[in-house]
């Protein structure tokens, strides 16, 4: 079957560095799908490569949803890219802190309603109808990821765990095909971490698929059906989290060259 | 030939004040990534600074090199004054504000200043004495470049000299440029970041009053009104070198003095001021980050 | 409260303010008489005054400073302020509404045209600081060239009547969409630009437009301006100056009224979620789906719309513009409504432009002052009340609790 998302020969540059070098990567349709490597291999790099933040240097990055055309997601604005079907949430949150918890994940629907100025001076029967909708589906997302009794609360009142859940549920409200989640356990104690566990198992079982960045290797453990590595922006190994774990390249990356000698 | 070598010394000493402005919008943005708008103010203020107390000075019949250093000095020293103050008042609370805050808070400041002064003082132009005497050695040369014109512009060599001594090889210097790069890790590292945002505010201003001074000087009248031009020109200057950077201050400077006085002087001098302006526009659409300046990523 | 170390510092402070001030406030010299006059009492103003706005700074302070201990201690709860409360009681509100409605229905038949005239004014600013507030209150967007789009509305009114004799109601909605249309020209490459920048570039056009008026004599008879502009017709009818003044009065209390249903109900809608969002985060908000460039665009022509319109208004009510009614101060005081009354909130705006606008008309004694409380406003609001006189609420939505 062809992937969801299939990356080849992604090239990013700043000027004379190299963060990532001909990254092949692909994510199978309704699998979750992790991404390690120490700090500063460059994960956080292609994830702004791949959601249009950064413009990449070459290579190709191609969505096919299921059962419709691929199209090529390179140079798109980040907007268009989430409208291909792509949300992310960030390693260093960046909720609307001064909107209530409800509006941040309606701002989430923004890309998949059309109610224009006039709609909302006029406020005809469509735009009314399509208000009610957003409401209601924001409502339903805050209930599944457990922050529905908080929907009036400011968004930077709710604790730190709460912020990242919500992160997911805004993602979660542009009806994506793929999420990307930029270290969703940083900073979490473990009880969040194994609730966090819990719900990105119930997003995928949602049938959506999952790339995710991460530190924290019990959870990625847990987690993941197929696990790449980076370094120094290469991928240096990938496979199934078990066939990882035993991976002497990978234990090098994370560990160090000559570790018998330190 | 002859009219062409005037218009390029008038446009060095434009040039030369719009750079002692541009030194403190700069400078300061590099610090703390504010627009100073209250600025152009606080060169107002000195040039008022500097009339005031010449006047006082030769109407107690002080000799006039007396006049000028004690002029000089104090329109530094109470510039400086009200550069510090308005940064401990309206932009020191401010520091972890929105983004807009310290400007809109400076924008006000500016407003203020300009109004103190304004009702403190005049709303009339005042005619400032001449402080800068005609040189005999410049006499075959007075159809090109004045004696005031050499003044300016040695005067401003000299402190652009000055200045760079200090922030390359001084320990307030240094303080400075790490402040400038990382604000957090250079208080981590012991540096007292509040004094050296002060320091920065004091040269900035005292570099301003000198310019105001000697425009002052230069063109014989000011009134309240003349830091606002004066303080976006310079400050189109400093974005057009690149603010944040020093080098590119000076170099904007030049670059935007000799233009406009080549501009009036061979096209038209009624759109002065629009030329700046719009010179000021093209370069934040089309290359924000100036000629020398870098342009900076946005964190992820 | 205030302790000894609070007075020590408080007379160092008017030390220094005495220091500061002398050349400027005490000494006034007349360079060509070669007069010094020495104003000595200023000096003791300052010490005072300076003194006394030090210990009040320091009593506020230290007043938030234990409110803020308790809160978090949990002895007295975070209070909701005042506005707010007020706001959610319909006992209150409706009541207070109705007041004000009356009170604006019979104002021109109770005061003498010259107070109405004042109304109006005061009226023509409350519809240009909800025009710059969805600019700048609502998407963060800091223009302070929003002038131009006033004048451009003014102009059109003036030379579209002089040369074509076209009537004030066919221009009123020609002027807003000649600014919205060249605040599309000039939103389209500046409103990528980070915000700084921004309120720089919207500065130097808002300079650009005016001196352009002054100097192209062919174009706008330049300084001396454009006289004898119509006003607003009433079904051709012919109106005295009063009755064309009360009219006028209606005409721009409907023009508010209009303007507060519009701008509420942008708010509340999924385009006033995306300029919110966009004020609060611009990378976040594109990763949700948000065309950050047409939401930035959308705020900035509609904004420009409504300083149109009042242009329009502006030059029917005076019949004469000139460009120095246009400076950068017109604009800072448009934006000083917006920052007093509170970013996104109308009732704020409403309350500021009335404050700003009308106080400096009743106190003669303050009128000389009014630009330097201005900027002292701007400051102080920073600093001590960011969110404005009457913060703005976000919308709750009526949900059961399950």
């Amino acid at each position: 079957m062809e992937p969801l998302l299939n990356i080849t020969g992604l090239t990013m540059d700043f000027g004379g560095i190299r963060a990532l070098d001909h990254l092949d990567l692909s994510v199978q349709q309704g699998k979750i799908v992790a991404l390690i490597g120490p700090n500063g291999a460059g994960k956080t790099t292609f994830f702004n490569c791949l959601t249009g933040i950064y413009k990449p240097t070459s290579g190709d990055l191609l969505l096919t949803p299921p059962g419709r055309e691929t199209s090529r997601l390179n140079g798109l604005k980040p907007n268009r890219v989430t409208q291909h079907g792509l949300a992310r949430t960030f390693q260093n949150i960046r909720l609307f802190p001064n909107m209530t918890v409800l509006e941040n994940v309606m701002i989430g629907r923004h890309c998949r309603t059309r109610a224009k100025i006039l709609g909302a001076i006029f406020r005809n029967r469509k735009t009314v109808q399509e208000e009610k909708e957003i409401v209601a589906l924001s409502l339903s997302i805050l209930k599944k990821i457990g922050l529905y009794d908080m929907h009036d609360e400011f968004a930077k009142n709710l604790p730190y765990g709460a912020q990242r859940r919500l992160e997911i549920a805004r993602a979660l409200a542009t009806d994506p095909l793929l999420l990307l989640l930029d270290e969703p356990a940083a900073g979490m104690n473990p009880q969040e971490t194994s609730e966090l566990d819990e719900l990105i198992t119930a997003i995928r079982d949602d049938g959506l698929s999952i790339l995710l960045i991460e530190h924290d290797m019990k959870l990625v453990m847990s987690l993941s059906d197929h696990i790449f590595v980076m370094d120094y922006g290469k991928k240096i190994a990938e496979g199934d989290p078990k066939s990882i774990r035993n991976n002497p390249e990978v234990i090098k990356a994370y560990l160090g060259e000559d570790i018998d000698d330190a | 030939m002859d009219y062409f070598i005037e218009l390029f010394f008038s446009g060095l000493t434009r040039g030369s004040i719009y750079a002692l402005i541009a030194l403190g919008y700069t400078m300061v943005y590099g610090i703390i990534g504010l627009i100073n708008f209250a600025h152009g103010e606080i060169y107002m203020i000195g040039a008022f600074t500097a009339l005031i107390v010449s006047t006082v000075l030769s109407i107690f019949g002080l000799p006039l090199p007396a006049i000028i250093i004690l002029t000089l000095l104090a329109s530094a020293i109470w510039s400086a004054s009200y550069g510090y103050t308005v940064e401990k008042i309206a932009y020191q609370p401010l520091r972890n504000a929105p983004r807009l805050s310290p400007l809109i808070s400076a924008i006000g400041m500016s407003m203020f200043l300009q109004n103190y002064v304004l009702l403190a003082q005049t709303s009339d132009f005042l005619p400032f004495p001449a402080l800068i005497p005609d040189f005999a050695f410049m006499e075959p040369y007075a159809s090109t470049i004045g004696s005031s014109d050499l003044v300016i512009l040695v005067t401003t060599a000299v402190v652009m000299l000055l200045l760079t001594w200090l922030i390359k090889f001084t320990r307030t210097g240094k303080a400075m440029r790490a402040t400038a790069q990382d604000r957090k890790m250079a208080m981590l590292v012991g540096i007292n970041v509040d004094n050296v945002i002060s320091i920065t505010f004091i040269i900035g201003s005292a570099l301003a009053a000198i310019g105001g001074l000697l425009i002052a000087a230069h063109i014989g009248q000011i009134n309240f009104y003349i830091g606002f031009v004066a303080g976006i020109k310079a400050f189109t200057a400093a974005v057009l070198g690149g603010i944040g950077s020093i080098p590119g201050a000076v170099l904007g400077s030049f670059i935007l003095g000799l233009t406009e006085a080549f501009a009036t002087g061979y096209v038209s001098s009624d759109y002065e001021d629009v030329f700046a302006f719009s010179l000021l526009v093209l370069i934040l659409i089309f290359r924000p980050s100036g000629l020398l300046g870098k342009a900076t990523i946005e964190k992820v | 409260m205030i302790s000894l170390k609070d007075i020590q510092k408080g007379l160092l402070v008017s030390l220094w303010f005495v220091f500061l001030t002398f050349p400027l406030l005490v000494i006034k010299v007349n360079p060509i008489e070669r007069v010094i006059t020495w104003r000595w009492y200023n000096m003791l103003w300052i010490a005072l005054a300076s003194f006394c706005c030090y210990l009040g700074v320091r009593v506020y302070k230290s007043r938030q400073l234990t409110r803020h201990k308790r809160v978090k201690l949990g002895i007295v709860k975070e209070r909701a302020a005042w506005s707010v409360r007020i706001l959610k009681e319909p006992s209150v509100y409706i009541p207070f509404l109705l007041v004000v409605g009356l009170f604006a229905l019979v104002f021109p038949w109770i005061f003498s045209t010259y107070q109405t005239n004042i109304m109006v004014t005061a009226l023509m600013y409350i519809v240009l600081g909800l025009g710059l507030n969805i600019v700048v209150g609502v998407a963060g967007l800091l223009d302070l060239g929003y002038v131009a789009f006033y004048a451009v509305g003014a102009y059109s009114y003036a030379l579209l009547n002089m040369h074509f004799g076209l009537g004030f109601w066919m221009v009123l909605p020609i002027g807003g969409l000649l600014a919205a249309s060249l605040g599309i020209l000039l939103g389209f490459p500046v409103l990528r630009l980070r915000g700084d920048y921004l309120a720089i570039v919207t500065l130097g056009f808002g300079e650009i437009i005016r001196l352009i008026l002054e100097n192209w004599n062919d174009f706008s008879q330049g300084p001396s301006g454009i006289s004898n502009i119509p006003r607003p017709g009433l079904f051709g009818l012919h109106l005295s100056l009063d009755q064309s003044i009360t009219y006028l009065y209606y005409l721009v209390i409907a023009m508010v009224l209009f303007t507060i249903f519009v701008v509420n109900r942008l708010q509340n809608s999924r385009i006033g979620r995306a300029w919110f969002a966009l004020r609060e985060d611009e990378i976040a908000c594109q990763a949700m789906g948000i065309d950050k460039t047409r939401t930035k665009l959308t705020a900035f022509a509609l904004g420009a719309f409504w300083a149109g319109m009042v242009g329009v208004i502006f030059a029917a009510k005076t019949t004469f513009v000139n460009p120095a009614s246009f400076t950068f101060l017109e604009s800072a005081i448009i934006l000083c409504i917006v920052v007093l009354g509170g970013m996104g909130s109308i009732i704020g705006v409403i309350l500021a432009a009335l404050i700003l606008i009308l106080m400096p008309e009743y106190l003669r004694a303050f009128s000389d002052y009014r630009m330097l409380v201005f900027g002292a406003v701007l400051v102080t609001m920073m600093i001590f009340r960011p969110q404005g006189l009457i913060a703005n609420v976000r919308r709750t939505y009526n949900i059961p609790k399950v």
